[in-house]
Protein backbone atom coordinates (compact mmCIF):
# COMPACT_ATOMS: atom_id res chain seq x y z
CA UNK A 1 0.00 0.00 0.00
CA UNK A 2 2.73 2.37 1.06
CA UNK A 3 4.63 1.38 -2.04
CA UNK A 4 1.61 2.00 -4.25
CA UNK A 5 1.18 5.52 -2.89
CA UNK A 6 4.87 6.15 -3.34
CA UNK A 7 4.78 4.97 -6.94
CA UNK A 8 1.76 7.13 -7.72
CA UNK A 9 3.42 10.17 -6.19
CA UNK A 10 6.72 9.49 -7.89
CA UNK A 11 4.95 8.73 -11.16
CA UNK A 12 3.03 11.99 -11.02
CA UNK A 13 6.17 14.02 -10.47
CA UNK A 14 7.86 12.00 -13.19
CA UNK A 15 5.08 12.72 -15.66
CA UNK A 16 5.23 16.44 -15.07
CA UNK A 17 8.95 16.69 -15.50
CA UNK A 18 9.44 14.11 -18.21
CA UNK A 19 8.64 14.78 -21.84
CA UNK A 20 11.22 16.96 -23.46
CA UNK A 21 13.60 16.61 -20.54
CA UNK A 22 14.12 12.91 -20.93
CA UNK A 23 15.85 11.81 -24.09
CA UNK A 24 15.67 8.34 -25.56
CA UNK A 25 16.30 5.32 -23.40
CA UNK A 26 19.46 4.45 -25.29
CA UNK A 27 21.96 5.88 -22.85
CA UNK A 28 24.26 4.87 -20.07
CA UNK A 29 25.39 6.83 -17.06
CA UNK A 30 29.10 6.95 -16.40
CA UNK A 31 30.73 7.96 -13.14
CA UNK A 32 34.09 9.52 -13.84
CA UNK A 33 36.57 12.00 -12.49
CA UNK A 34 36.49 15.77 -12.62
CA UNK A 35 39.79 15.80 -14.55
CA UNK A 36 38.30 13.99 -17.55
CA UNK A 37 35.15 16.13 -17.56
CA UNK A 38 36.70 19.54 -16.80
CA UNK A 39 39.43 19.19 -19.41
CA UNK A 40 36.79 18.65 -22.09
CA UNK A 41 37.82 15.08 -22.97
CA UNK A 42 34.30 13.69 -22.84
CA UNK A 43 32.91 16.45 -25.04
CA UNK A 44 35.52 15.39 -27.57
CA UNK A 45 35.16 11.61 -27.52
CA UNK A 46 31.54 10.83 -26.57
CA UNK A 47 30.05 12.19 -29.82
CA UNK A 48 32.23 9.76 -31.79
CA UNK A 49 31.02 6.86 -29.67
CA UNK A 50 27.40 7.99 -29.92
CA UNK A 51 27.65 8.24 -33.68
CA UNK A 52 29.08 4.77 -33.99
CA UNK A 53 26.70 2.99 -31.64
CA UNK A 54 23.70 5.27 -31.10
CA UNK A 55 24.35 5.17 -27.36
CA UNK A 56 24.49 8.43 -25.42
CA UNK A 57 26.78 8.65 -22.39
CA UNK A 58 25.70 10.74 -19.41
CA UNK A 59 28.70 11.74 -17.37
CA UNK A 60 28.63 12.30 -13.63
CA UNK A 61 31.95 13.89 -12.76
CA UNK A 62 32.99 13.40 -9.15
CA UNK A 63 36.10 12.46 -7.20
CA UNK A 64 37.28 8.87 -7.56
CA UNK A 65 36.20 7.98 -4.01
CA UNK A 66 32.66 9.19 -4.66
CA UNK A 67 32.64 7.53 -8.09
CA UNK A 68 33.42 4.17 -6.45
CA UNK A 69 30.65 4.75 -3.91
CA UNK A 70 28.07 5.63 -6.57
CA UNK A 71 29.01 2.53 -8.56
CA UNK A 72 28.99 0.35 -5.44
CA UNK A 73 25.37 1.35 -4.86
CA UNK A 74 24.44 0.49 -8.44
CA UNK A 75 23.58 4.05 -9.47
CA UNK A 76 25.68 4.17 -12.64
CA UNK A 77 26.24 1.75 -15.50
CA UNK A 78 29.94 2.31 -15.97
CA UNK A 79 33.06 3.60 -14.26
CA UNK A 80 36.18 5.36 -15.60
CA UNK A 81 38.61 6.41 -12.88
CA UNK A 82 42.31 6.70 -12.08
CA UNK A 83 43.25 4.74 -9.00
CA UNK A 84 44.58 1.38 -10.16
CA UNK A 85 44.98 -0.02 -6.63
CA UNK A 86 41.46 1.06 -5.70
CA UNK A 87 40.13 -0.37 -8.96
CA UNK A 88 41.74 -3.75 -8.27
CA UNK A 89 40.24 -3.69 -4.78
CA UNK A 90 36.85 -2.86 -6.31
CA UNK A 91 37.09 -6.01 -8.44
CA UNK A 92 38.30 -8.05 -5.48
CA UNK A 93 35.25 -6.84 -3.54
CA UNK A 94 33.05 -8.24 -6.30
CA UNK A 95 31.58 -4.95 -7.56
CA UNK A 96 33.23 -5.11 -10.98
CA UNK A 97 34.14 -7.98 -13.24
CA UNK A 98 36.82 -6.52 -15.47
CA UNK A 99 39.24 -3.62 -15.61
CA UNK A 100 41.06 -2.34 -18.70
CA UNK A 101 43.81 0.24 -19.05
CA UNK A 102 42.48 3.04 -21.24
CA UNK A 103 44.90 5.96 -21.17
CA UNK A 104 47.32 7.83 -18.97
CA UNK A 105 48.53 11.29 -18.28
CA UNK A 106 50.75 12.54 -15.51
CA UNK A 107 50.63 14.44 -12.29
CA UNK A 108 52.58 17.66 -11.86
CA UNK A 109 53.35 20.06 -9.04
CA UNK A 110 52.38 23.68 -9.52
CA UNK A 111 53.34 26.53 -7.22
CA UNK A 112 54.25 30.19 -6.86
CA UNK A 113 56.51 31.34 -9.70
CA UNK A 114 59.32 32.36 -7.27
CA UNK A 115 59.37 28.73 -6.01
CA UNK A 116 60.27 29.35 -2.32
CA UNK A 117 60.90 25.64 -1.68
CA UNK A 118 63.13 25.28 -4.73
CA UNK A 119 61.42 22.20 -6.14
CA UNK A 120 62.27 23.09 -9.73
CA UNK A 121 65.92 22.30 -8.93
CA UNK A 122 65.34 18.63 -8.18
CA UNK A 123 64.59 15.63 -10.39
CA UNK A 124 62.87 13.46 -7.84
CA UNK A 125 59.29 14.00 -6.81
CA UNK A 126 59.92 12.65 -3.30
CA UNK A 127 62.69 15.20 -2.91
CA UNK A 128 60.35 17.93 -4.18
CA UNK A 129 57.76 16.93 -1.59
CA UNK A 130 60.42 16.84 1.13
CA UNK A 131 61.59 20.34 0.17
CA UNK A 132 58.06 21.70 0.41
CA UNK A 133 57.65 20.12 3.85
CA UNK A 134 61.05 21.27 5.11
CA UNK A 135 60.52 24.87 4.04
CA UNK A 136 56.95 24.67 5.37
CA UNK A 137 55.72 26.35 2.21
CA UNK A 138 51.92 26.46 1.96
CA UNK A 139 50.56 23.41 0.17
CA UNK A 140 46.93 23.01 -0.93
CA UNK A 141 45.80 19.39 -0.89
CA UNK A 142 42.58 17.99 -2.33
CA UNK A 143 41.79 16.16 0.89
CA UNK A 144 38.76 14.52 -0.74
CA UNK A 145 39.78 10.87 -1.17
CA UNK A 146 39.98 11.35 -4.93
CA UNK A 147 42.43 9.48 -7.15
CA UNK A 148 44.71 12.53 -7.18
CA UNK A 149 44.52 12.85 -3.41
CA UNK A 150 45.34 9.18 -2.95
CA UNK A 151 48.35 9.53 -5.28
CA UNK A 152 49.51 12.61 -3.36
CA UNK A 153 49.29 10.80 -0.02
CA UNK A 154 51.36 7.89 -1.37
CA UNK A 155 54.06 10.37 -2.43
CA UNK A 156 54.19 12.02 1.02
CA UNK A 157 54.66 8.58 2.44
CA UNK A 158 57.47 7.83 -0.03
CA UNK A 159 59.07 11.12 0.91
CA UNK A 160 58.97 10.13 4.56
CA UNK A 161 56.88 13.12 5.51
CA UNK A 162 53.74 13.15 7.59
CA UNK A 163 51.98 16.12 6.06
CA UNK A 164 50.57 18.20 8.87
CA UNK A 165 50.92 21.66 10.29
CA UNK A 166 50.00 25.20 9.44
CA UNK A 167 51.49 24.93 5.94
CA UNK A 168 49.51 21.84 4.86
CA UNK A 169 45.94 22.71 3.97
CA UNK A 170 43.43 20.00 3.26
CA UNK A 171 40.63 21.57 1.27
CA UNK A 172 38.18 18.72 0.75
CA UNK A 173 37.43 20.00 -2.75
CA UNK A 174 37.68 18.98 -6.36
CA UNK A 175 40.77 19.72 -8.46
CA UNK A 176 39.44 22.97 -9.91
CA UNK A 177 38.37 24.52 -6.59
CA UNK A 178 41.69 23.38 -5.09
CA UNK A 179 43.61 25.17 -7.85
CA UNK A 180 41.47 28.27 -7.36
CA UNK A 181 42.32 28.22 -3.66
CA UNK A 182 46.00 27.48 -4.27
CA UNK A 183 46.13 30.43 -6.67
CA UNK A 184 44.42 32.60 -4.06
CA UNK A 185 46.91 31.79 -1.30
CA UNK A 186 49.90 31.29 -3.60
CA UNK A 187 50.43 27.72 -2.43
CA UNK A 188 51.94 24.63 -3.98
CA UNK A 189 49.50 22.03 -5.24
CA UNK A 190 49.54 18.55 -6.73
CA UNK A 191 47.39 18.21 -9.83
CA UNK A 192 46.84 16.13 -12.92
CA UNK A 193 48.16 17.79 -16.05
CA UNK A 194 44.82 17.78 -17.88
CA UNK A 195 43.02 19.91 -15.31
CA UNK A 196 46.00 22.26 -15.09
CA UNK A 197 46.29 22.86 -18.85
CA UNK A 198 42.57 23.53 -19.13
CA UNK A 199 42.53 25.72 -15.98
CA UNK A 200 41.87 29.41 -16.62
CA UNK A 201 42.65 31.13 -13.33
CA UNK A 202 46.33 30.35 -12.52
CA UNK A 203 47.23 33.86 -11.30
CA UNK A 204 50.85 33.54 -10.06
CA UNK A 205 50.92 29.73 -10.14
CA UNK A 206 53.15 28.01 -12.61
CA UNK A 207 54.21 24.45 -13.45
CA UNK A 208 57.31 23.74 -11.35
CA UNK A 209 57.83 20.00 -11.34
CA UNK A 210 57.15 17.28 -13.90
CA UNK A 211 58.63 14.20 -15.51
CA UNK A 212 59.33 11.79 -12.64
CA UNK A 213 58.12 8.25 -13.45
CA UNK A 214 56.37 8.14 -10.09
CA UNK A 215 53.95 10.76 -11.46
CA UNK A 216 52.40 8.37 -13.97
CA UNK A 217 48.61 8.57 -13.80
CA UNK A 218 46.76 5.60 -15.26
CA UNK A 219 43.06 5.69 -16.11
CA UNK A 220 41.06 2.48 -16.21
CA UNK A 221 37.57 1.50 -17.31
CA UNK A 222 35.61 -0.94 -15.19
CA UNK A 223 32.86 -3.31 -16.21
CA UNK A 224 30.45 -3.45 -13.30
CA UNK A 225 29.29 -6.74 -11.84
CA UNK A 226 26.11 -8.26 -13.29
CA UNK A 227 25.64 -10.36 -10.17
CA UNK A 228 25.71 -7.37 -7.83
CA UNK A 229 23.51 -5.11 -9.93
CA UNK A 230 21.46 -7.04 -12.52
CA UNK A 231 19.31 -3.96 -13.28
CA UNK A 232 22.16 -1.97 -14.88
CA UNK A 233 22.53 -1.60 -18.64
CA UNK A 234 25.41 -4.04 -18.84
CA UNK A 235 25.07 -4.61 -22.55
CA UNK A 236 25.37 -0.92 -23.47
CA UNK A 237 28.03 -0.32 -20.81
CA UNK A 238 30.08 -3.18 -22.22
CA UNK A 239 29.97 -1.59 -25.68
CA UNK A 240 31.37 1.63 -24.19
CA UNK A 241 34.02 -0.29 -22.24
CA UNK A 242 35.14 -2.10 -25.39
CA UNK A 243 35.00 1.02 -27.54
CA UNK A 244 37.36 2.90 -25.21
CA UNK A 245 40.09 0.33 -25.83
CA UNK A 246 39.24 -0.18 -29.52
CA UNK A 247 41.22 1.50 -32.25
CA UNK A 248 38.49 4.09 -32.80
CA UNK A 249 38.28 4.93 -29.11
CA UNK A 250 42.02 5.12 -28.65
CA UNK A 251 42.33 7.36 -31.70
CA UNK A 252 39.60 9.68 -30.39
CA UNK A 253 41.51 10.04 -27.10
CA UNK A 254 44.77 10.72 -28.93
CA UNK A 255 43.09 13.34 -31.13
CA UNK A 256 41.87 15.38 -28.17
CA UNK A 257 44.04 18.42 -27.51
CA UNK A 258 43.80 21.68 -25.59
CA UNK A 259 45.97 24.52 -26.93
CA UNK A 260 47.48 21.97 -29.35
CA UNK A 261 48.65 19.93 -26.38
CA UNK A 262 47.45 16.34 -26.02
CA UNK A 263 46.22 15.75 -22.48
CA UNK A 264 45.61 12.01 -22.41
CA UNK A 265 47.70 9.29 -23.99
CA UNK A 266 45.90 6.11 -25.03
CA UNK A 267 47.64 2.95 -23.78
CA UNK A 268 45.12 0.12 -23.95
CA UNK A 269 46.72 -3.28 -24.06
CA UNK A 270 44.51 -5.44 -26.19
CA UNK A 271 42.95 -7.60 -23.50
CA UNK A 272 44.59 -8.06 -20.14
CA UNK B 1 41.14 43.80 -18.29
CA UNK B 2 40.11 42.43 -21.66
CA UNK B 3 36.38 42.34 -22.48
CA UNK B 4 36.47 38.55 -22.01
CA UNK B 5 37.39 39.03 -18.35
CA UNK B 6 34.43 41.28 -17.63
CA UNK B 7 31.52 39.28 -16.20
CA UNK B 8 28.93 41.86 -17.25
CA UNK B 9 30.22 41.77 -20.79
CA UNK B 10 30.21 37.97 -20.65
CA UNK B 11 26.65 37.94 -19.34
CA UNK B 12 25.51 40.30 -22.06
CA UNK B 13 27.24 38.23 -24.75
CA UNK B 14 25.64 35.08 -23.35
CA UNK B 15 22.18 36.61 -23.48
CA UNK B 16 22.59 38.23 -26.87
CA UNK B 17 24.09 35.17 -28.53
CA UNK B 18 20.97 33.15 -27.59
CA UNK B 19 23.30 30.21 -27.08
CA UNK B 20 21.32 26.95 -27.47
CA UNK B 21 23.09 25.24 -24.60
CA UNK B 22 22.51 28.16 -22.27
CA UNK B 23 18.89 28.36 -23.35
CA UNK B 24 18.32 24.71 -22.46
CA UNK B 25 20.02 25.17 -19.09
CA UNK B 26 17.89 28.22 -18.27
CA UNK B 27 14.67 26.42 -19.24
CA UNK B 28 15.59 23.39 -17.15
CA UNK B 29 16.45 25.57 -14.14
CA UNK B 30 13.11 27.34 -14.34
CA UNK B 31 11.17 24.13 -14.95
CA UNK B 32 12.72 22.33 -11.99
CA UNK B 33 12.38 25.22 -9.55
CA UNK B 34 8.88 26.24 -10.62
CA UNK B 35 7.58 22.67 -10.39
CA UNK B 36 9.20 22.30 -7.01
CA UNK B 37 7.57 25.51 -5.77
CA UNK B 38 4.20 24.51 -7.24
CA UNK B 39 4.22 21.11 -5.55
CA UNK B 40 5.53 22.52 -2.30
CA UNK B 41 2.85 25.24 -2.30
CA UNK B 42 0.03 22.76 -2.90
CA UNK B 43 1.20 20.81 0.13
CA UNK B 44 2.45 23.59 2.39
CA UNK B 45 -0.24 26.27 2.10
CA UNK B 46 -3.03 24.10 3.57
CA UNK B 47 -0.68 22.65 6.15
CA UNK B 48 0.50 26.09 7.24
CA UNK B 49 -3.07 27.35 7.52
CA UNK B 50 -4.15 24.25 9.45
CA UNK B 51 -1.29 24.74 11.88
CA UNK B 52 -2.47 28.30 12.44
CA UNK B 53 -6.09 27.36 13.11
CA UNK B 54 -6.08 24.05 14.95
CA UNK B 55 -4.65 23.53 18.38
CA UNK B 56 -3.53 20.01 19.17
CA UNK B 57 -0.88 18.36 21.31
CA UNK B 58 2.53 18.64 19.71
CA UNK B 59 1.55 21.68 17.68
CA UNK B 60 4.29 23.84 19.12
CA UNK B 61 6.88 21.16 18.51
CA UNK B 62 5.73 20.92 14.89
CA UNK B 63 5.99 24.69 14.46
CA UNK B 64 9.50 24.71 15.91
CA UNK B 65 10.47 21.83 13.66
CA UNK B 66 9.17 23.57 10.53
CA UNK B 67 10.95 26.78 11.49
CA UNK B 68 14.16 24.85 12.04
CA UNK B 69 13.85 23.04 8.71
CA UNK B 70 13.87 26.42 6.96
CA UNK B 71 17.58 26.25 7.69
CA UNK B 72 18.05 22.73 6.30
CA UNK B 73 21.34 22.73 4.38
CA UNK B 74 20.61 21.91 0.71
CA UNK B 75 23.42 19.39 0.63
CA UNK B 76 21.79 17.45 3.48
CA UNK B 77 18.43 17.45 1.69
CA UNK B 78 20.27 16.28 -1.43
CA UNK B 79 21.99 13.50 0.44
CA UNK B 80 18.70 12.27 1.94
CA UNK B 81 17.03 12.22 -1.47
CA UNK B 82 20.10 10.54 -2.94
CA UNK B 83 19.95 7.72 -0.38
CA UNK B 84 16.19 7.42 -0.93
CA UNK B 85 16.41 7.21 -4.73
CA UNK B 86 19.65 5.27 -4.99
CA UNK B 87 19.29 1.75 -6.38
CA UNK B 88 20.17 0.45 -2.95
CA UNK B 89 17.56 2.74 -1.34
CA UNK B 90 13.83 2.28 -0.69
CA UNK B 91 12.69 4.01 -3.91
CA UNK B 92 15.55 2.65 -6.00
CA UNK B 93 13.38 0.60 -8.34
CA UNK B 94 12.03 3.74 -10.05
CA UNK B 95 15.44 4.67 -11.42
CA UNK B 96 14.94 8.36 -10.68
CA UNK B 97 18.44 9.24 -9.56
CA UNK B 98 20.28 11.65 -11.86
CA UNK B 99 17.04 12.85 -13.50
CA UNK B 100 15.27 16.22 -13.31
CA UNK B 101 12.54 14.51 -11.27
CA UNK B 102 15.04 13.80 -8.51
CA UNK B 103 16.00 17.47 -8.53
CA UNK B 104 12.35 18.52 -8.18
CA UNK B 105 11.90 16.16 -5.22
CA UNK B 106 14.98 17.55 -3.47
CA UNK B 107 13.87 21.14 -3.99
CA UNK B 108 10.35 20.38 -2.74
CA UNK B 109 11.94 19.26 0.52
CA UNK B 110 13.87 22.51 0.73
CA UNK B 111 10.97 24.80 -0.18
CA UNK B 112 8.18 23.07 1.74
CA UNK B 113 9.25 24.15 5.27
CA UNK B 114 9.69 27.77 4.19
CA UNK B 115 6.22 28.03 2.68
CA UNK B 116 4.54 26.07 5.48
CA UNK B 117 6.20 27.98 8.32
CA UNK B 118 5.65 31.43 6.84
CA UNK B 119 2.06 30.62 5.85
CA UNK B 120 1.36 29.51 9.40
CA UNK B 121 2.63 32.83 10.68
CA UNK B 122 0.70 34.93 8.14
CA UNK B 123 -2.57 33.10 8.61
CA UNK B 124 -2.26 33.15 12.37
CA UNK B 125 -1.80 36.93 12.35
CA UNK B 126 -4.81 37.38 10.10
CA UNK B 127 -6.86 35.00 12.18
CA UNK B 128 -6.25 36.83 15.44
CA UNK B 129 -7.39 39.99 13.69
CA UNK B 130 -10.64 38.55 12.34
CA UNK B 131 -11.34 35.70 14.76
CA UNK B 132 -14.45 37.25 16.27
CA UNK B 133 -16.05 38.23 12.97
CA UNK B 134 -15.37 34.81 11.51
CA UNK B 135 -16.83 33.11 14.52
CA UNK B 136 -19.92 35.33 14.46
CA UNK B 137 -20.49 34.15 10.90
CA UNK B 138 -20.57 30.66 12.33
CA UNK B 139 -17.54 29.44 10.42
CA UNK B 140 -15.66 26.48 11.79
CA UNK B 141 -11.91 26.13 11.24
CA UNK B 142 -12.28 24.11 8.04
CA UNK B 143 -14.44 26.85 6.49
CA UNK B 144 -12.12 29.57 7.76
CA UNK B 145 -9.12 28.04 6.05
CA UNK B 146 -9.86 28.98 2.42
CA UNK B 147 -11.19 32.39 3.49
CA UNK B 148 -8.07 33.26 5.42
CA UNK B 149 -5.74 31.87 2.75
CA UNK B 150 -7.52 33.95 0.12
CA UNK B 151 -7.43 37.04 2.30
CA UNK B 152 -3.71 36.60 2.88
CA UNK B 153 -2.98 35.94 -0.80
CA UNK B 154 -0.77 38.98 -1.33
CA UNK B 155 1.51 38.23 1.57
CA UNK B 156 1.43 34.56 0.62
CA UNK B 157 2.71 35.50 -2.81
CA UNK B 158 5.79 36.90 -1.11
CA UNK B 159 6.04 33.68 0.87
CA UNK B 160 5.96 31.64 -2.32
CA UNK B 161 8.57 33.91 -3.88
CA UNK B 162 10.80 33.30 -0.89
CA UNK B 163 10.41 29.60 -1.59
CA UNK B 164 11.24 30.13 -5.25
CA UNK B 165 14.32 32.10 -4.26
CA UNK B 166 15.53 29.20 -2.16
CA UNK B 167 14.89 26.73 -4.99
CA UNK B 168 16.54 28.70 -7.76
CA UNK B 169 19.56 29.65 -5.67
CA UNK B 170 20.51 26.31 -4.16
CA UNK B 171 23.18 24.12 -5.70
CA UNK B 172 24.07 21.54 -3.07
CA UNK B 173 20.98 19.37 -3.51
CA UNK B 174 20.66 19.37 -7.30
CA UNK B 175 24.38 18.69 -7.66
CA UNK B 176 24.10 15.46 -5.67
CA UNK B 177 20.80 14.10 -6.96
CA UNK B 178 21.10 15.44 -10.51
CA UNK B 179 24.79 14.80 -11.10
CA UNK B 180 25.23 17.92 -13.28
CA UNK B 181 24.94 15.84 -16.47
CA UNK B 182 25.44 17.94 -19.58
CA UNK B 183 22.15 18.33 -21.44
CA UNK B 184 20.17 16.32 -18.90
CA UNK B 185 20.46 17.67 -15.36
CA UNK B 186 22.75 20.66 -15.72
CA UNK B 187 21.09 23.82 -14.38
CA UNK B 188 22.28 27.38 -13.86
CA UNK B 189 23.72 26.91 -10.38
CA UNK B 190 25.55 23.68 -11.19
CA UNK B 191 26.96 25.31 -14.36
CA UNK B 192 28.27 28.14 -12.21
CA UNK B 193 30.01 25.66 -9.91
CA UNK B 194 31.46 23.82 -12.90
CA UNK B 195 32.81 26.95 -14.58
CA UNK B 196 34.27 28.14 -11.28
CA UNK B 197 36.08 24.84 -10.91
CA UNK B 198 37.51 25.26 -14.39
CA UNK B 199 38.78 28.68 -13.38
CA UNK B 200 36.42 30.37 -15.87
CA UNK B 201 35.54 33.01 -13.29
CA UNK B 202 34.18 35.56 -15.75
CA UNK B 203 31.89 33.01 -17.40
CA UNK B 204 30.77 31.74 -13.99
CA UNK B 205 29.92 35.23 -12.83
CA UNK B 206 28.29 35.96 -16.19
CA UNK B 207 26.00 32.97 -15.68
CA UNK B 208 25.30 34.27 -12.18
CA UNK B 209 24.22 37.61 -13.60
CA UNK B 210 21.94 35.85 -16.10
CA UNK B 211 20.37 33.84 -13.26
CA UNK B 212 19.88 36.91 -11.10
CA UNK B 213 18.29 38.76 -14.02
CA UNK B 214 15.83 35.93 -14.55
CA UNK B 215 14.89 35.75 -10.88
CA UNK B 216 14.44 39.52 -10.86
CA UNK B 217 12.12 39.31 -13.86
CA UNK B 218 9.99 36.67 -12.17
CA UNK B 219 9.77 38.73 -9.01
CA UNK B 220 8.86 41.82 -11.00
CA UNK B 221 6.12 39.87 -12.73
CA UNK B 222 4.73 38.66 -9.41
CA UNK B 223 4.87 42.18 -8.00
CA UNK B 224 3.07 43.56 -11.03
CA UNK B 225 0.30 40.97 -10.78
CA UNK B 226 -0.23 41.63 -7.09
CA UNK B 227 -0.20 45.42 -7.47
CA UNK B 228 -2.65 45.30 -10.37
CA UNK B 229 -5.12 43.11 -8.55
CA UNK B 230 -4.81 45.17 -5.37
CA UNK B 231 -5.67 48.31 -7.31
CA UNK B 232 -8.61 46.58 -8.93
CA UNK B 233 -9.92 45.72 -5.51
CA UNK B 234 -9.71 49.40 -4.64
Amino acid sequence: MKNAIASIAVGAVGLITSGSLMAADNFITLASTTSTENSGLFDAIIPAFAEETGIAVRVIAVGTGQAFEIARRGDVDSLLVHDTLGEQQFIADGYASERLDVMYNDFIIVGPSNDPAGIAETDSVTDAFARIANSESPFASRGDDSGTHRAELRLWEDAGVIPQGEWYRELGSGMGPTLNTAAGMNAYSFTDRATWVAFQNPQDLTLLFEGDNALFNQYGSLLLSEQQHPHLKHDLASQWHQWLVSEAGQQAIADFTVNDQPLFFPNAKHRE
Amino acid sequence: MSPGDNPFYTALTLILSMDQGLFAIVILSLKVSLFAVLIASILALPLGAALALWHFPGRNALIVLLNALMGLPPVVAGLCVYLLLSRAGPLGQFGLLFTPTAMVIAQVILVFPIIAALTRQQVEALHSEYAEQLRSLGLNQLRMMPTLLWDARFSLLTVILAGFGRASAEVGAVMIVGGNIDGVTRVMTTSIVLETSKGNLALALGLGIVLLTLVTLINALAHLVSETSKRRLG
